[in-house]
């Protein structure tokens, strides 16, 4: 079975939400929209306080081309423009809505009907490109890199191939999983956009042999779809990692930065990402709700949520039967790469893929201890890079150093981190490192 | 037996004596000019490498120092460690005069001591400033105060910086604090500021850092400046305090030490240091000339020359 070639770690998969269907959460008292829900530029707000907003209303326009557009997911009205505290932890420009009634954009094409490629012939790539851009759709997978950018190769770059990225690697998730048992047919509709936009006939899924039943009813259904193939992984973390999955699918490996997928001839996209497309172009839909993952193993009732973008966190586990008494963090994303949340009143956002409860005991980190020299870091490391070296060089701030030894390369996945037997911070230092090496990077090709 | 004596001393002294020749003939070619200058005034530098000046350690300092000279000028120019007597003799070894500048010191812009500013999340991930400001906020509600791991200490070379168990904020020790700026340049968030040290070690500071509103600064710290604009309005005579971005900052080279804005200030933001302490009835406090002769056993620091001085030393 494929995977990728090097490194990589399994931690234990409790994927605890796996049976629970997809429900749609209630609708919040206020919705808050962050301006700074994608990578790039932040939105600009476009209302202000008093306005009437309904699902769908344009909030804030894109800041530039590297960025996306943000809409109300709720109706009511804007009740102020102002600084929100949010998932990185600090406070930024936010838009606040109070939540009255539910009243939808007529635009907005809500029913459940199945609208196929065929159906609508006359959209081609140009089109496909700019309804994305206009819904302010994001890479759903946690990355949020605006994906209108990723559709518009850079001049001499060909894409051959489209990725779809249903590894779902990190620990715990369901929600790529439960999409695909529950939209199957959606997903491939919007595959077959994304090879439309980037004029490609070659469509792959990647799906890790950890849902079978995932990887059954896509290949069922794909034989309806030209040129779609469903790619079966070995389960092994960080395969939902951009150049991981094309090194396990398509056996092609992403040379250092700045060389980026394209290069290599593939685009790749999450499966929400895929499902949102679908909405955005068949349905006239913006991006305005994404399903989570409320899980922990304390959690009542660990499930999946379809929930509207701004509802606060808290309301999200009161959901799933309230906050455990026992709970040591709470965390905004997966257990190996998302980020412990400072406040339950933060709201979601279009990269909220997740929400994990842990309790006390496995919140904390076990106190590290000198380093062994036993290279466990650099077996596991999926970018095949020495996490001990870099992360000494990050201490010792030899930036010099840690630029030759690729530190940009890093993905954050943090196999080495969690594979070390001495416990040590390695991925803290390297991400030090990493951010200090890129702004070296950018200042010097600013001269 | 004679003739190889005499064979091997002329084939070796035929060898020296080329080799001598050669190493001459390249030492003189090659030769590379360095100013002899920059040798004296390195040897007149206290040779801490500390780069406080700006410069790639001492003998980058000292290659700067005799560029500059050839400029006609040393202005900006300044070994933070040796102070003024290492700027005079440097001064004197390159036959200019030299400007007095006042002494500085580093000053910690944060009073949210543990019981001013509670914890609201525990961050367990490496002991370091620049890792946890990562993560945001930090542990506590404010985005813009002490995060408390140390990156300043470690960096101060002359031990002029100690973490205070009981606030969890690094204290300056200003007799051995040379004003390199290491910790200032250390801080991720900005918090240490290279401030003129004041006459007779006094000055007045705004120990807060907080940009955020009001309401929410207030909410975090009790010790937070809320910007409410009291000092400035106290100040308006000498136009020292600015406030921006919803925080006060004082001026040191316009403040006149009168400590109103300290009176002012309602969450108690403003600090002033080394002053006497203040008689039980608020005696008028030493304003503008300084010319109270009380004895200040508090003050700490090494009484300094007055700022703004300008001390001619003439080159000889």
């Amino acid at each position: 079975m494929k995977t990728f070639k090097i490194g990589g770690v399994h931690p234990a998969e409790n994927k605890l939400s796996a049976a629970s269907p997809i429900r749609e959460a209630a609708l919040p008292k206020q919705a808050v929209f962050s301006m700074f829900q994608h990578i790039g530029a932040p939105a600009k707000p476009v209302v202000k306080k008093g306005d009437e907003v309904k699902v769908g209303t344009l909030l804030a326009e894109a800041g530039g081309f590297v960025s996306a557009p943000i809409h109300s997911s709720v109706s009511g009205k804007v009740s102020k423009v102002d600084v929100a505290l949010d998932a990185s932890g600090t406070r930024r420009m936010a838009v606040y809505v109070d939540v009255e009634g539910d009243e939808w954009e007529e635009s907005i094409d809500r029913s459940p009907a199945l609208v196929k490629l065929s159906n609508r012939p006359e959209l081609d790539s140009k089109a496909i490109v700019e309804k994305i851009k206009n819904a302010g759709i994001v890479g759903m997978g946690g990355a949020t890199f605006p994906c209108h950018v990723k559709l518009s190769p850079p001049p001499g770059c060909k894409a051959e191939c489209v990725i779809i990225n249903a590894v779902e690697c990190e620990p715990y998730l369901t929600a790529d999983h439960r999409l695909m048992l529950e939209h199957p047919e959606e997903i491939l509709v919007g595959l077959q956009l994304i090879m439309k936009a980037v004029g490609v006939n070659k469509g792959y899924i990647g799906i890790e042999n950890n849902k079978p039943d995932a990887i059954a009813l896509m290949t069922e259904k794909a034989k309806g779809y030209q040129g779609i193939e469903v790619v079966p992984l070995k389960v092994k973390y960080p395969q939902g990692g951009e150049k991981q999955l094309i090194d396990a699918v398509i056996s092609r490996q992403v040379p250092a930065p700045p060389a980026i997928p394209i290069n290599v001839g593939a685009v790749v996209q999450n499966v929400g990402t895929a499902f949102a497309i679908y909405q955005a172009v068949m349905k006239n839909k913006p991006l305005i709700d994404r399903i989570i993952t409320v899980t922990g193993k304390s959690v009542k009732q660990p499930s999946n949520l379809l929930a509207r973008l701004g509802t606060p966190f808290q309301q999200l586990i009161d959901e799933c039967g309230g906050l455990p008494e026992d709970s040591g963090k709470i965390i905004g994303g997966g257990p190996m790469m998302g980020k412990a949340l400072l406040s339950l009143d933060i709201p979601m956002t279009k990269g909220s893929s997740g929400l994990l409860i842990m309790n006390d005991k496995e919140a904390r980190r076990a106190q590290p201890s000198p380093c062994i020299r036993c290279a466990k870091c650099v077996s596991a490391c999926p970018m095949g890079l020495e996490p001990y070296l870099l992360s000494k060089q990050s201490k010792l701030e030899d930036w010099e150093g840690a630029e030759k030894n690729d530190i940009t390369s890093c993905i954050e996945c943090g196999s080495c981190q969690f594979t070390c037997p001495s416990h040590r911070p390695l991925l803290d230092m390297i991400r030090v490192g990493k951010s200090t090496v890129m702004g070296i990077i950018r200042s010097r090709a600013a001269k | 037996m004679v003739n190889v004596i005499l064979i091997a001393v002329c084939v070796l002294g035929l060898i020296g004596l080329a080799s001598a020749v050669i190493l001459f003939v390249v030492s003189h070619k090659f030769a590379v000019h360095e100013d002899p200058r920059i040798a004296q005034v390195g040897a007149v530098l206290p040779q801490a490498n500390c780069g406080g000046c700006g410069y790639p350690g001492c003998s980058g300092f000292a290659a700067a120092c005799v560029k500059a000279a050839d400029g006609g000028s040393l202005e900006g120019k300044l070994c933070p460690v040796g102070g003024q007597p290492v700027m005079e003799q440097v001064a004197g070894i390159l036959g200019l005069a030299v400007e007095a500048a006042a002494p500085k010191v580093a000053v910690v812009r944060c009073n949210g001591t543990c019981e001013n500013r509670p914890r609201q999340a525990q961050f367990d991930g490496a002991r370091s400033c620049r890792v946890q400001q990562m993560t945001g906020m930090g542990e506590t509600g404010c985005g813009y105060g002490c995060l408390g791991c140390g990156d300043c200490v470690s960096k101060c070379q002359f031990d002029a910086l100690h973490m205070n168990p009981e606030t969890g904020l690094p204290e300056v020790d200003e007799e051995k604090c040379t004003a390199c700026g290491a910790c200032a340049k250390a801080c991720p968030r900005g918090i240490i500021e290279i401030r003129l040290k004041g006459p007779k070690g006094r000055r007045v500071v705004v120990l807060c850092n907080n940009k955020d509103k009001g309401a929410i600064a207030n909410k975090a710290c009790k010790a937070s400046c809320i910007g409410c604009g009291k000092c400035v309005k106290t100040c308006e005579k000498f136009e020292a305090i600015t406030l921006e971005n919803n925080l006060a900052y004082i001026d040191a080279e316009k403040c006149k030490m009168c400590r109103k804005c300290e009176e002012a200030c309602p969450k108690g933001a403003i600090h002033g240091f080394n002053f006497p302490p203040r008689k039980p009835k608020a005696e008028e406090p030493a304003a503008q000339s300084n010319q109270s002769n009380q004895s200040n056993q508090n003050t700490q620091s090494t009484p300094s020359t007055p700022i703004k001085e300008v001390e001619p030393s003439k080159a000889e």
